[in-house]
């Protein structure tokens, strides 16, 4: 029972990075409907700048918003400069443009930084304290900031003037435009969350991790599938399906291993973890193609 | 009076289409114009050419100023609200919420408080179903939300892309009614594209006809409207 609930926990503390990753596919997605695969390469150099201001004394709560700013930064220019002459592009040139910045970031990282693993201190103090012994402090700092930075989004979209164009400007460009909300900044600005977002996620996740250049290859594959599962149009479907994601596929390769250890029959265990986030994914895809959140769009013919 | 919009040699392309040849007209400050014509004449994209919605050459001024070429949002900035055909409404947000971002580039906020109030006068309905989804109205609903939205950029000129399309003749009736109203105490100019056209010409002043992207004639609607072999060979009734 307490091997369960530690499974659980640290489920949701892998479910809070995924839910992050997930948040920021989200924000690219629901602004330019595209896939933004270079997501996590874009954390992971982040984390990278992260670990730099760290390495030059500077204090976390200071570095870890100067690189969300810096990333914000670089989102923006990304979108202005790269993809803004792609607005009437085909789809697979964008896609194109993607594994070309997943490239690019891999490449630079390692250029710079090295390919030997670092060690990225946690941000969060070694405490302990009851029920410590389920979840550690890193981990409930990754929930806390997951769900900080989810309220955060959700008061900037529900309640600022900005937000609310950029969701208009999201659902109908055209009346947006209308409106005079100037619709290509908005997408720039989906652009510059998405980064800050994904910093966030990246200088979060290093810790558990330790950084090197190829850490959020797989992490991107869970928050990609923690979107779908909640619906990749929904800001807060994501964010629950990640967590869906963390405790799924701890209990699965959980029960993997007690049936293993009843039945002497290896079915699941901790090494098929990745497999299951595809299955997930193919799952969805296939039987709700919208996720548990998000709302099918109906179109008028 | 200088025109509050003058449009000349107008042409306009979608791709390699060309949906306007030869368009001029002016818009006197104070009044209400129509666009008449037949389907594919040309009247909505008049509008959207003014707009920046689609490809054009010649010349548009609005309040003396050349607006061609600008982006869409730099001419609704400087007072041009337009009704969309289809009407435009963001289905996904509360009306309240479509007002406020027909409303996002004023900083005056008592002007803006003043003309969201005259809208619920306008459409008491819309103040009835303020937190309700856009998407939810009927159609006749959806039409003043689209009008309203343009009236909470506070305009000097309104383009109105057939406001009748699609709607029971008591509604159309209603929202016309306001039109006028809007048209007399707000002092917002009017250019109105209609399918209807006798409905148009009750309402305008000044009509123009178009025929496949060429302006064919013009004059006061009380002339176009009596002029029987006008009625006739272009507006078909």
């Amino acid at each position: 029972m307490e091997q369960l609930i530690q499974q659980v926990a640290s489920g949701l503390a892998n479910g809070a990075i995924y839910a992050c990753l997930a948040l920021a596919l989200v924000m690219i997605f629901v602004s330019t409907d595209h896939i933004n695969f270079a997501q996590g390469e874009m954390a992971m150099f982040s984390a990278y700048l992260c670990w730099q201001l760290l390495e030059w004394g500077v204090t976390v709560w200071i570095a870890l918003p100067a690189v969300a700013m810096l990333s914000f930064l670089i989102g923006v220019s990304i979108e202005r400069v790269i993809l803004r002459p792609l607005h009437n592009a085909p789809l697979l040139s964008v896609v194109v443009v993607f594994i070309g910045l997943l490239t690019i970031f891999h490449s630079l990282a390692g250029a710079i930084w090295g390919h030997t693993i670092k060690e990225f201190a946690s941000p969060f103090p070694k405490v302990t304290f009851a029920g410590s012994g389920y979840i550690g402090p890193h981990q409930i700092g990754m929930i806390v900031v997951t769900l900080l930075l989810l309220l955060a989004l959700f008061a900037f979209f529900r309640f600022t003037p900005l937000g609310l164009a950029m969701r208009a400007a999201a659902q109908n460009p055209t009346s947006a435009r209308l409106a005079g909300v100037r619709v290509d900044w908005m997408l720039a600005l989906g652009w510059g969350l998405a980064a800050a977002i994904g910093a966030v996620a990246g200088s979060l996740v290093a810790p558990a991790v330790y950084l090197e250049p190829n850490m959020m290859a797989s992490i991107l594959l869970y928050g990609f599938a923690g979107a779908l599962v909640g619906g990749i149009s929904s800001p807060g479907g994501a964010v629950a399906g990640g967590f869906i994601v963390g405790v799924l596929e701890n209990l699965i390769a959980y029960f993997g291993n007690l049936l293993e250890k009843a039945s002497g029959f290896y079915l699941i265990g901790n090494g098929e973890k990745l497999s299951v986030a595809l299955i997930i994914v193919i799952t969805v895809l296939t039987l709700k193609p919208s996720g548990l959140f998000g709302h099918v769009t109906v179109k008028r013919v | 009076m200088a025109a509050l919009l003058q449009v000349e040699g107008l042409k306009a392309y979608y791709g390699q289409t060309q949906a306007l040849h030869d368009v001029s007209f002016a818009l006197e400050p104070g009044g209400i114009t129509t666009l008449l014509g037949a389907n594919g004449a040309g009247k909505s994209t008049t509008l959207r050419a003014i707009c920046g919605m689609v490809r054009t050459e010649g010349s548009i001024k609005f309040d003396g100023r050349p607006i061609n070429g600008k982006a869409t949002e730099d001419v609704v900035r400087l007072g041009v609200g337009h009704v969309p055909e289809g009407r435009g409404t963001f289905t996904n947000l509360s009306v309240e919420e479509n007002l406020r971002v027909a409303a996002y580039t004023r900083s005056d906020k008592a002007a803006t408080r003043r003309d969201l109030d005259r809208v619920f006068e306008y459409f008491p309905i819309l103040k009835e179903r303020v937190q309700q989804q856009a998407g939810t109205l009927s159609g006749g609903e959806q039409q003043m939300l689209a009008i309203s939205r343009a009236l909470m950029l506070g305009p000097r000129l309104m383009l109105l892309d057939e406001p009748s399309f699609g709607l029971a003749p008591l509604i159309v009736q209603e929202i016309f009614r306001i039109m006028r109203r809007i048209n007399d105490e707000a002092k917002v100019s009017m250019l109105l594209v209609e399918q209807n056209a006798a409905l148009a010409l009750d309402l305008a002043d000044h009509a123009y006809v178009l025929e496949t992207g060429r302006v064919v004639m013009s004059g006061k609607s009380s002339v176009v409207k009596s002029d029987e072999a006008i009625r006739k060979s272009y507006l078909g009734y």
